[in-house]
């Protein structure tokens, strides 16, 4: 899966939990709860829903190294290429 | 099963206040009470110089500005980057003093409404008590709220002053400026220059004076105006006055037994009245250092707040105990706990099992405390020195006189015996009491029965006098600690053009304790399909923000309704939770 590829899935997932959000205001940096009002349900929802698209487990102490587009797509990107040490 | 039924197997966890390495301030239950009252406890505050009365931010800040406090850390701010901002009580009486010569110069006067909309900046503290100084009637409103609910409680509160960042005034309330007529001006924490209608908080106070002069302050003057929810109607603005420092500053002292140099942290945001009771105003009336973290809950945030800045009273909530949990006690073996003396908790009962994890965990465990923004402080609590029985709330503060009543058919109440199911009541009279739920003299009057003022949340008490919460008596919903009114939720979705009907209602979750769930139906000819759900949900999302919407929506093409047309949502909730329906002799029309 390409960088890309995850950066559309992430925010595909967004658009199920807030409907409302306007994906085109994605900038890679931004806290994605902050400009998406993403209260922390919703956050958790969003990593179950990754979970389940991609199989990747996060662990809840590593949240917060998907708070950021960025910071997301590099940790996605690190467990698709070593799942045997992600997804246990 | 009740909740306290599975409590009850949770052994008794044993105090021995004498090892304490910090005698607790209230080291005899029994003794504190019998001693207490409430003028006495108003010694531990300073009252206005020469006489001139009572005023929470005088309590709050002034009287340690010019004492040996004066160069002690007031705030230490920790922003979501991680930078730190330290502010001394002198440095903060110098800012709430500018910001009260600000409000002046700009027409402000007393008794006018002073709305702060803010994340846990440094700016909402010195907004709300620089209001307060200056005999504003201060509501701080949670950041998270939609254009609905602040447009809602704006209109309620007769806002004449918004103090808010650019990017949430641009996203929630410049569109509804025109509805807004009383709103006078709007202060932009980080503009650097006026715009429309907006001014800019940094050039205000670069042009005002560092002196200012509380004026005198009745103790019954109005300060504070909360705002909270019934299961129906708008929202209820609730009217404390100054005197509630008194209570804020006693159950500081017994409740959360803080000590001359304790570095406490509360959790909460300042847009709930915990945040402001207790994230506010009683640390600072204690002197003590008030440690603010700007960020939401993440684990290894928290941990790291606890252990860098030794925090040693720390207040927390269910939710983020949950999440805790969860996350298991291991996580937490690389951080230093060691200045941690005592950990408390409200918002919505704690289960004995996080209670005693708490213990696991901190070497602590969490000692959950009862109140509702209409008591205005903590009225029931597991103290430091006593004995815990997990699963409870704990017993009266002293001063606080609680029973469990039932009503009766003409009105009034009785009470009743031991371990008797009822409704939650305090006898009137304590000084952070509210005054009343603004414009809606009809709805504050149906909370008392006599001297009993009635909770609306259902409890019993055992043979040692320790209080054990059951439910609510009403439809409103506890969500992460929020309490979130079903009508205001239900009005927004019935906003939209296809919707026929909603019922909203509280849904067990195992991490937030509820969430919002709306059943819907649709008008005819609109198609009750995925799209349809999204586009509502999205719909109560953009009004309603995130920390109210509901998180689930159903699309049902008819709801349970009573001969009178009312729906029936108590029938939803039990058939959503799988229980018994219970009397359905009023059913006139089922849902489908």
């Amino acid at each position: 899966m390409t960088d890309a590829e995850i950066r559309a899935l992430i925010l595909e997932l967004i658009g199920e939990i807030a409907p409302e959000a306007d994906l085109a205001l994605a900038r890679d940096q931004d806290d994605l709860r902050e400009v998406f009002d993403l209260d922390s349900m919703d956050f958790a929802n969003l990593v179950v829903a990754i979970h389940d698209r991609l199989g990747v487990n996060i662990p809840e102490a590593h949240y917060n190294q998907l708070f950021t587009l960025e910071c997301a797509i590099a940790y996605l990107h690190d467990a698709l290429t070593q799942p045997k040490q992600n997804d246990g | 099963m009740r909740a306290s039924d599975n409590a009850a197997r949770y052994a008794t966890i044993h105090k021995d206040p004498a090892s304490f390495a910090v005698p607790p301030n209230l080291a005899d239950y029994r003794a504190v009470c019998a001693a207490f009252n409430w003028e006495a406890a108003r010694k531990g505050l300073s009252g206005l110089p020469q006489g001139r009365g009572l005023n929470i931010a005088y309590e709050a800040v002034d009287r340690h500005a010019y004492g040996p406090r004066a160069d002690r850390t007031a705030l230490r701010w920790i922003g979501k980057t991680g930078e730190r901002r330290d502010y001394s009580y002198r440095e903060l009486v110098l800012a709430t003093n500018r910001l009260a010569n600000a409000l002046q110069t700009m027409g402000v006067k007393s008794g006018d409404n002073v709305f702060v909309l803010l994340g846990r900046v440094p700016e909402l503290y010195v907004a709300v008590l620089g209001a307060l100084k200056m005999k504003c009637v201060v509501t701080p409103l949670f950041s998270a709220f939609g254009p609905e609910p602040i447009a809602t409680r704006m209109k309620i509160g007769d806002a004449r002053v918004l103090v808010t960042t650019e990017t949430l005034y641009r996203r929630k309330v410049e569109a509804l400026r025109g509805s807004l007529p009383k709103l006078h001006c709007v202060i932009l924490v980080d503009a650097d220059q006026d715009g429309e209608g907006t001014r800019s908080w940094r050039k205000l106070m670069q042009a005002a004076s560092d002196a200012f002069e509380i004026p005198p302050t009745d103790s019954q003057e109005t300060a504070l105006l909360h705002f909270t929810s019934g299961t129906t109607g708008r929202p209820k603005g609730v009217v404390h006055v100054h005197e509630a420092v008194v209570t804020h500053y006693a159950t500081g002292l017994y409740a959360l037994d803080l000590h001359d140099d304790d570095r406490f942290w509360c959790t909460a945001d300042p847009g709930w009245v915990t945040g402001t009771s207790y994230g506010v105003i009683a640390p600072l009336t204690h002197g003590v250092t008030n440690i603010v973290v700007e960020a939401e809950f993440d684990a290894p945030t928290w941990y790291g707040v606890l252990a860098q800045e030794r925090v040693t009273v720390w207040y927390t909530a269910p939710t983020a105990i949950r999440m805790m949990m969860k996350l298991g006690a291991d996580a937490l073996k690389d951080y230093d706990l060691s200045a941690l003396r005592f950990a408390a908790s409200v918002g919505e009962p704690l289960n004995a099992e996080a209670v005693v994890w708490g213990a696991e965990a901190f070497g602590l465990p969490f000692h959950d405390n009862w109140w509702q923004t209409e008591t205005g402080g903590i009225m029931i609590a597991n103290f430091a020195s006593m004995d815990i029985k997990p699963g409870s709330m704990g017993r009266p503060l002293p001063g606080i006189e609680a029973g469990i009543v039932r009503r009766k058919a003409d009105g009034g109440v009785e009470t009743v015996n031991t371990d008797q199911e009822g409704e939650l009541a305090l006898k009137s009279g304590w000084p952070s009491m509210m005054r009343g739920y603004l414009h809606e003299e009809a709805r504050y009057r149906k909370c008392f029965a006599g001297e009993w003022y009635l909770t609306g949340d259902l409890a019993r008490c055992d043979d040692d006098g320790y209080f054990w919460f059951v439910g609510r008596a009403d439809d409103v919903i506890k969500s992460s600690g929020h309490l979130i009114g079903p009508f205001e939720v239900e009005s927004a979705l019935m906003e939209h053009p296809a919707v026929a009907e909603v019922a909203v209602i509280g849904k067990p979750d195992p991490i937030a304790g509820e969430i919002v769930k709306a059943f819907v139906a649709l008008k005819l000819g609109f198609p009750a399909d995925e799209a349809m759900r999204k586009e509502l949900l999205g719909h109560a999302r953009k009004r309603l923000g995130a920390a109210v919407a509901p998180k689930e929506i159903e699309l049902r093409a008819n709801l349970p309704k009573t001969r009178s047309g009312k729906i029936m949502r108590r029938l939803l909730k039990a058939r959503e939770l799988g229980l018994p329906e219970g009397d359905l002799s009023t059913l006139e029309s089922d849902e489908r």
